[in-house]
């Protein structure tokens, strides 16, 4: 008897955690079902095309279709022909985009949100909406702006000739920055194991290249549209560290750039983390300044494995190698992420320690 | 193609606001590979026994065209048809494709033609369509894949050499001195060179400077198809002559000269000669309208005359489901009367020979671009041979300080990769 008294307690209490439950999957259910039906089974078959023969004529769950192993893969990392080095070429170009974009618009965000957060600055919705204003425009229209500004005789180069500065044809000029300035140095051909050895298809001498003028050009454009939007978080956390911190370090006597750079920065550690990871990403998957503005020209300096991935699949009717450069970027983006993680974690540890043996020192 | 492809770089770009905003908003890294289900690009034919026509236009007079003859068809046929314009032509079609609902009739440009061809998605109707002698044997040639015509060619256009008459005249030039030789075309170039102008400019990529390696008697591939010929002396000889006049500066790549093609330089009055096709007098007219020219063939090499055409033909799907009426309406336009009438209205060059004499009437300046088609070579359109003409193409920018033997050897090797990937 005891046992049937307990019973329906404990049924009932169950059957209110599964109806609970029950309730909590019908809510989420069209987020999942949409979720499924537009990202997790368009990858899945992307990764299984990235696996087979598919050239694109009906489905590629059709009967037709054969699994290839790490054909394609292989291919674009190992054949050595000009898919490989159409690879590499890419992978470069995007080395220094993410190189140059990443540390130049984390910087500027945060300088642009530290000014617009003052008490004192006059006019301050003003600035925050103008710096933002890059942000919420098409980057279509944003690269067709560029498209004029960087002309021979467009408004950048106009502005170049008043300092006496014939500035280049930028979207028509492949040379890279790095070899630019060898040149200048008088370096003009490759020492012979720079040019002999290479990797993903390109000698050693083409990835030290940097980046070409055009993608120069793309990379002032992806610091002028992103920053706006990284100053934006940027602000938010710093209006959610708390006045009295900087007071204490005011009264303790530290300098504006003390209380920056002890307390301010450290403070951001996490949206520092957000930033740097949303750059890493956007940046690793440039393509839609890439498709309105060069194609991958001049000289394929502006190819980026986002674009080569759309071209070998849409133009080529490579679909396995485009899929495969889709996931290798996807590696790519995961390595970088992990990476920088870890970077910033082991830096959070380390001075609290210091801190606490100098606090020691300090008391003594 | 070229034209409208750079109508799409340059001004247009409504081409991939959409599709571009679809894929910032999804992740773009992997939408290379996946195919949402979403069909959006197919016909839905099906059985109701109706076509879908899906054209790449340069425009409303070519929709306007093609809509009408194709509107006239379906009156007599009785089977009713829809035209509609693709915003992004290859992204549209192999959307279709894979689908497996394509139009049933639709645009192929001769450099995407292999691919299709090779997957299986074109339906090879070459010997269903009866008077196949009258179009242009080698645009014939330009669209049989593996011994079989698989569809008929649409129209096509040739390069020739667009010259400013004043500047001519300026510089002393007259009518005997049109060049029909490399040493005259130096000569000229040189005499026109001058004033923040150089004598001809053309754009840095093989679709132009090939007709140098043509009318040095150089190909790209063996007649038969199997081997590359990137790297013959011909090639070479015309290379270092382009080399030779880029350096002394009576050639320019346009955009050196700051121009996004040849007929850009041309019109703003950077150049005094291009190399261009026959959609620069829409170019002209449009945009340079107080530009007078007038077009001659370009002038004979070492190994002749010789220059690039291209062209595109009419698909149609292996999917689809009402073949041979689709067969039916690719007879009706490509016939000679409506070649004529869409080379009126919208200048484009008729695909038969039979229509030539009534281009020629209809536009009387232009007779160079069509009697060049005697001596026109084929561009390389290999399956896979795109990539190839891309990098070829990123090499000729550095003509000016390379070294074109490594150009073309490198070109060579990658070339006979592809086509013994093709074998």
């Amino acid at each position: 008897m005891t046992a049937v008294a307990a019973g329906p307690v404990r049924r009932r209490k169950y059957r209110s955690v599964t109806r609970r439950n029950g309730a909590g999957w019908v809510f989420i259910a069209p987020a999942v079902v949409l979720l499924v039906v537009f990202l997790v089974v368009p990858v899945l078959m992307a990764l299984w095309v990235s696996f087979s023969d598919w050239r694109g004529r009906g489905s590629p769950l059709a009967a037709g279709v054969s699994f290839v192993g790490f054909k394609n893969y292989s291919t674009l990392l190992l054949g050595g022909g000009l898919t490989t080095a159409d690879l590499g070429t890419s992978l470069r170009n995007n080395f220094y985009y993410v190189l140059f974009v990443v540390p130049v618009q984390t910087v500027l965000s945060l300088v642009l949100a530290f000014l617009v957060n003052r008490r004192m600055l006059r006019g301050k919705g003003f600035f925050r909406t103008a710096y933002y204003f890059p942000s919420v425009t098409s980057s279509v229209a944003i690269t067709v702006l560029w498209l004029f500004l960087f002309t021979s005789t467009g408004a950048i180069n106009g502005v170049l000739g008043w300092v006496g500065w014939h500035g280049p044809n930028w979207f028509s000029e492949p040379s890279g920055l790095i070899h630019l300035l060898l040149g200048k140095l008088g370096v003009q051909q490759p020492p012979g194991p720079l040019a002999n050895h290479g990797f993903v298809g390109i000698s050693w001498w083409e990835w030290l290249a940097g980046p070409s003028v055009a993608m120069t050009a793309f990379i002032l454009m992806a610091v002028f549209t992103t920053s706006g939007t990284f100053m934006l978080l940027f602000l938010a956390a710093l209006q959610s560290i708390p006045a009295d911190v900087d007071e204490a370090a005011m009264m303790d006597g530290a300098t504006a750039f003390q209380r920056f750079r002890r307390i301010t920065v450290p403070m951001l550690r996490p949206t520092i983390f957000t930033v740097v990871t949303l750059g890493l990403i956007g940046c690793w998957q440039v393509f839609d300044q890439i498709y309105t503005g060069t194609q991958g020209g001049p000289g394929k300096t502006t190819l980026t494995p986002a674009f080569l991935s759309y071209q070998s699949a849409f133009n080529e009717q490579k679909w396995g190698s485009g899929a495969a450069v889709a996931f290798i970027l996807f590696v790519i983006i995961v390595v970088f992420t992990v990476l920088q993680r870890l970077v910033l974690r082991e830096r959070d540890t380390v001075p609290r320690r210091k801190r606490f043996v100098r606090g020691e020192g300090g008391t003594r | 193609m070229r034209a409208h492809l750079m109508a799409r770089r340059l001004g247009g770009l409504t081409a991939g606001i959409a599709g571009l905003m679809a894929l910032a908003a999804c992740g773009s890294g992997f939408s290379g590979g996946g195919t949402s289900p979403t069909g959006t690009a197919g016909g839905t034919g099906g059985g109701s026994g109706s076509l879908t026509v899906l054209i790449g236009s340069s425009g409303d007079a070519e929709t306007q065209a093609v809509t009408q003859a194709v509107s006239s068809w379906s009156a007599t046929s009785g089977t009713p048809a829809t035209v509609r314009p693709a915003s992004n032509l290859n992204q549209e079609l192999a959307q279709g494709f894979a689908s497996g609902q394509p139009p049933d009739v639709f645009y192929v440009s001769a450099d995407s033609f292999q691919g299709y061809a090779a997957n299986g998605s074109l339906l090879a109707y070459g010997d269903k369509l009866g008077a196949v002698s009258d179009f242009y044997p080698s645009l014939v040639q330009q669209f049989t894949y593996k011994g079989k015509l698989y569809c008929a060619p649409k129209d096509f256009s040739t390069l020739a050499l667009v010259i400013n008459t004043d500047d001519w005249t300026a510089a002393g030039l007259t009518d005997a001195d049109i060049p029909t030789t490399w040493d005259q075309l130096a000569a000229d170039a040189k005499k026109l060179t001058g004033n923040g102008r150089v004598g001809l400019a053309f754009n840095g990529e093989y679709a132009r400077i090939g007709v140098f390696l043509a009318q040095a008697g150089g190909t790209m591939v063996s007649a038969d198809g199997k081997t590359a010929t990137v790297d013959s002396s011909a090639n070479v000889a015309a290379l270092t002559y382009v080399q030779t006049h880029l350096k002394d500066g009576t050639f320019a790549y346009a955009s050196t000269v700051g121009a996004g093609w040849g007929g850009e330089a041309f019109g703003t009055g950077k150049a005094a000669m291009t190399i261009e096709g026959n959609w620069i007098t829409g170019a002209m007219t449009s945009n340079y309208p107080n530009v007078k020219y007038k077009v001659v063939p370009l002038p004979a090499g070492p190994g002749g005359k010789g220059t690039l055409q291209f062209t595109n033909c009419w698909g149609i799907a292996a999917d689809s489901k009402n073949q041979d009426k689709a067969i039916d309406l690719v007879k009706y336009l490509t016939a000679t009367d409506r070649q004529v009438g869409f080379a009126k209205a919208f200048g484009v060059m008729p695909s038969v020979q039979s229509a030539a004499a009534a281009y020629k009437s209809q536009f009387p300046e232009l007779t160079a671009f069509i009697d060049s088609a005697s001596f026109a070579q084929n561009t390389v359109t290999a399956n896979g041979a795109a990539a190839v003409i891309t990098d070829f193409n990123s090499k000729l920018e550095g003509l000016a300080t390379g070294d074109p033997k490594a150009i073309l050897s490198s070109v060579q090797t990658n070339l006979q990769a592809v086509l013994n990937q093709n074998q």
